[in-house]
């Protein structure tokens, strides 16, 4: 028993935030939104060159074939910046999916190219007028199809970074691949979301807890009225009690048992609550400022919400945790048991 | 990281279920804060568990533990509660001063003082709080002066608990002249020393699990103080820093009533409110995500690291899961909630106690107000 990262777990995290804090700051964001563009060149050649998109790709599809405990860390750092590009639906979802069916395809040799997913999961697909292919599901087989096989709809997102699109698609027009692993697919993602929470939920209450050290009233920093302190010690509360259930999430994913998909809800659920709570507590401690297009807030509080209610509802995850509660034993000797066949 | 155990692990926790299973008595004890009774049979069944050598089992051997691992902790808690065992009565000795006195205590005062809190022979009270003083410890006004080689201890203590029953406690006095938590000294005294006077104050579930204590020039040897003089405030931080975020709320203590509440909606689900099953299910989430971090926090204190301020993390999060897992349990009960255990219709887990006993969570060990500053103040570095 060792619930610790080591050194080459978190070199990965601290190359992805180094990244990102250099090219994924508030200008560039302001930049993109007046260009109402969500994907920005330079930066996504940085971020394959560094190697994230491979992170997690097997080594026969010719990635660097590190485990969802890795892409986790760079899923948060993502979170952290409210990264534009689709890195965590294609390299930590789409791609191992397309992978595992067909690990010498074209597009998995092509650094830059990103994938995106429909999963049934989900009504509409983010990025796909971007992507270089589109996962698709149909009666559990897999198909792979180009943009322009398939006819897009936008349907636009209130996160200015998140392009959605509804798909109407035709089997006879697309590439089938064979069965493919979907539930894992969804796991994984509701897993990084909850990652990439993770990192929303921090940069809420750090610019909350910036913001309140400058701005006065009545004579003293806001940020030494309890009232304040408050609100942002109990989002911190959430995100310390996230942060574990993440991390069990993510190593013990690849049981796919009733426990692991248990925790990775649960993960969805408690690490998004947590950047509910934190965005909403820094939106609270700015003020009128925070309600404002100009104070960054609310592009954490629009990840957020999208991040919430895809990969799954919060209701979808609470059945899957009650599954596990009501199929499997409980108990203080059950925090890292496996299935068990009742009966 | 690897979140399985090692054989070696299986094998302690095979060990420790055995011997639990022949040794946990098999009818509840009374309460040790209800009666005189309760108290005794509580200390007779720590004077069992040392005879198992369970005393303490993270302690140094040559103090009367087996000088296990915090992992090998969690696993003893667990099967702890999972076997039913009777509540710690020597609880603010182990956990708390027991500690502090590995920390910071000579080995003299160890080789005295520790053997025989892991044996239950002498069980300790807490003598922190003031009528003045509560969360805002720097407050205290009890004096200690040294003449000699004793001290001279004057003052009024309040909220000890086990104080009634228990044979010795350990209290923050000042040296007079001093303020704040300057000059501040944590020193022992017997509970039957003359000059030492005890009332029994009952709490809101009628039972006298606190006390006042009024100290008129009690004499104490200067051994009795741990650490040097002055150096008060500093040691009880450290030990008010381990109470907060380790060993005061053991996981399996929620993991045990998340099972218990699971199985209450099992059996009266189909007469109370649907929405509830959330609640049920959040109960478990609460306790899974509790365990984790105490399994995460002991794994990086056994890699070296130490606890920090996000220890105040913790006391927010168990004592806000405990109200809500009672009050969940007496949601689904509906009129039965308000039965005594001695009711004829009563459910075989007393919930409402548990609900009362509960709310005195976000009060002791340093209020939650209070900790949501060392939060705001000590990990987001927002000004005092």
């Amino acid at each position: 028993m060792d619930f610790t990262l080591n050194d080459e777990q978190l070199m990965f995290a601290e190359t992805a935030r180094t990244l990102f804090a250099d090219s994924c700051t508030p200008d560039h964001w302001r930049k993109m939104m007046e260009a109402g563009v969500a994907r920005d060149d330079a930066r996504w050649a940085g971020i394959v060159e560094t190697g994230l998109t491979l992170v997690l790709l097997p080594e026969a599809a010719g990635g660097i074939g590190l485990a969802e405990t890795d892409f986790a860390l760079i899923a948060q750092e993502a979170g952290y910046v409210a990264l534009p590009e689709p890195l965590v639906e294609s390299a930590g979802v789409a791609a191992p999916l397309l992978a595992a069916l067909a690990p010498d395809h074209a597009i998995l040799t092509d650094p830059t190219a990103t994938i995106a997913i429909a999963h049934p999961a989900n009504p509409f697909v983010a990025n796909a007028d971007s992507a270089a292919a589109i996962l698709l599901e149909k009666d559990g087989e897999t198909f792979l199809a180009t943009p322009d096989q398939v006819t897009l709809t936008a349907q636009p997102s209130i996160d200015p970074f998140r392009r959605l699109f509804s798909v109407a698609w035709d089997a006879a027009d697309a590439t089938a691949l064979g069965k493919g692993d979907w539930d894992l697919a969804l796991d994984r993602a509701a897993l990084f979301s909850a990652a990439q929470a993770l990192g929303l939920a921090q940069r809420a209450v750090d610019l909350a807890v910036d913001y309140a050290k400058e701005r006065q009233q009545f004579g003293k920093p806001i940020g030494s009225y309890q009232a304040v302190k408050h609100h942002l010690a109990s989002a911190q509360t959430a995100i310390e009690f996230a942060k574990p259930v993440v991390a069990a999430a993510a190593a013990e994913i690849g049981a796919q048992d009733v426990q692991s998909r248990a925790r990775v809800s649960h993960a969805k659920i408690v690490a998004l609550e947590a950047a509910d709570k934190a965005a909403r507590a820094s939106i609270q401690v700015h003020g009128a400022m925070g309600y404002s297009w100009e104070v960054d807030v609310h592009l954490f509080l629009k990840r957020t919400v999208a991040l919430t209610q895809t990969w799954g509802t919060p209701a979808f995850h609470r059945a899957r945790i009650a599954a596990r509660m009501f199929d499997q034993p409980m108990g203080p000797d059950q925090t890292f048991a496996r299935e068990t066949k009742n009966g | 990281m690897d979140l399985t155990y090692t054989p070696q692990q299986q094998a302690f926790r095979a060990e420790v279920r055995a011997w639990l299973a022949a040794n946990v008595p098999a009818a509840p004890l009374e309460h040790f804060d209800a009666t005189r009774e309760g108290f005794e049979a509580h200390r007779q069944w720590e004077k069992t568990l040392k005879s198992g050598d369970w005393g303490m089992v993270t302690w140094p051997t040559e103090y009367g533990g087996r000088g296990l691992d915090l992992i090998q902790w969690l696993i003893f808690e667990e099967e702890y509660y999972r076997a039913g065992a009777p509540g710690r009565v020597n609880q603010n000795g182990i956990f708390l001063l027991g500690p502090t006195l590995i920390e910071f205590g000579t080995h003299e005062q160890k080789q005295r003082f520790l053997p025989k809190m892991a044996s239950g022979e002498e069980i300790w009270a807490q003598a922190w709080s003031e009528p003045q003083a509560g969360s805002d410890l720097a407050g205290v006004r009890a004096t200690c002066v040294q003449d000699g080689d004793d001290y001279v201890l004057n003052g009024h203590k309040i909220w000890s608990s086990r104080a009634v029953f228990a044979d010795w406690a350990f209290g923050l006095f000042r040296t007079p002249g001093t303020e704040r938590h300057k000059g501040l000294s944590l020193i022992f005294f017997p509970l039957d020393a003359p000059g030492v006077t005890v009332n029994a104050i009952k709490k809101i579930n009628g039972h006298i699990g606190f006390a006042e204590i009024f100290l008129e020039d009690v004499r104490v040897p200067a051994f009795n103080r741990l650490g040097d003089e002055g150096q008060g405030w500093h040691i009880c931080m450290a030990t008010a820093g381990f109470e907060r975020g380790l060993m005061l709320r053991s996981p399996a203590r929620y993991q045990v009533a998340a099972a218990k509440l699971a199985d209450l909606w099992t059996a009266h689900g189909n007469s109370a409110d649907p929405a509830l099953e959330a609640d049920v299910v959040r109960a478990h989430m609460n306790a899974d995500a509790y365990a984790l971090n105490i399994y995460q926090t002991a794994s990086r204190l056994i890699a070296g690291a130490k606890i920090g301020p996000e220890a105040s993390t913790n006391k927010i999060f168990w004592s806000e899961m405990d109200i809500h897992l009672t009050q969940t349990a007496l949601a689904i009960l509906g009129p039965l909630a308000e039965l005594t255990h001695d009711a004829p219709d009563a459910a075989p887990v007393d919930w409402i106690d548990d609900y009362i006993f509960a709310l005195a969570g976000p009060i002791y060990a340093g209020s939650n107000e209070i900790q949501r500053n060392i939060i705001a103040e000590r990990m987001l570095g927002l000004p005092r």
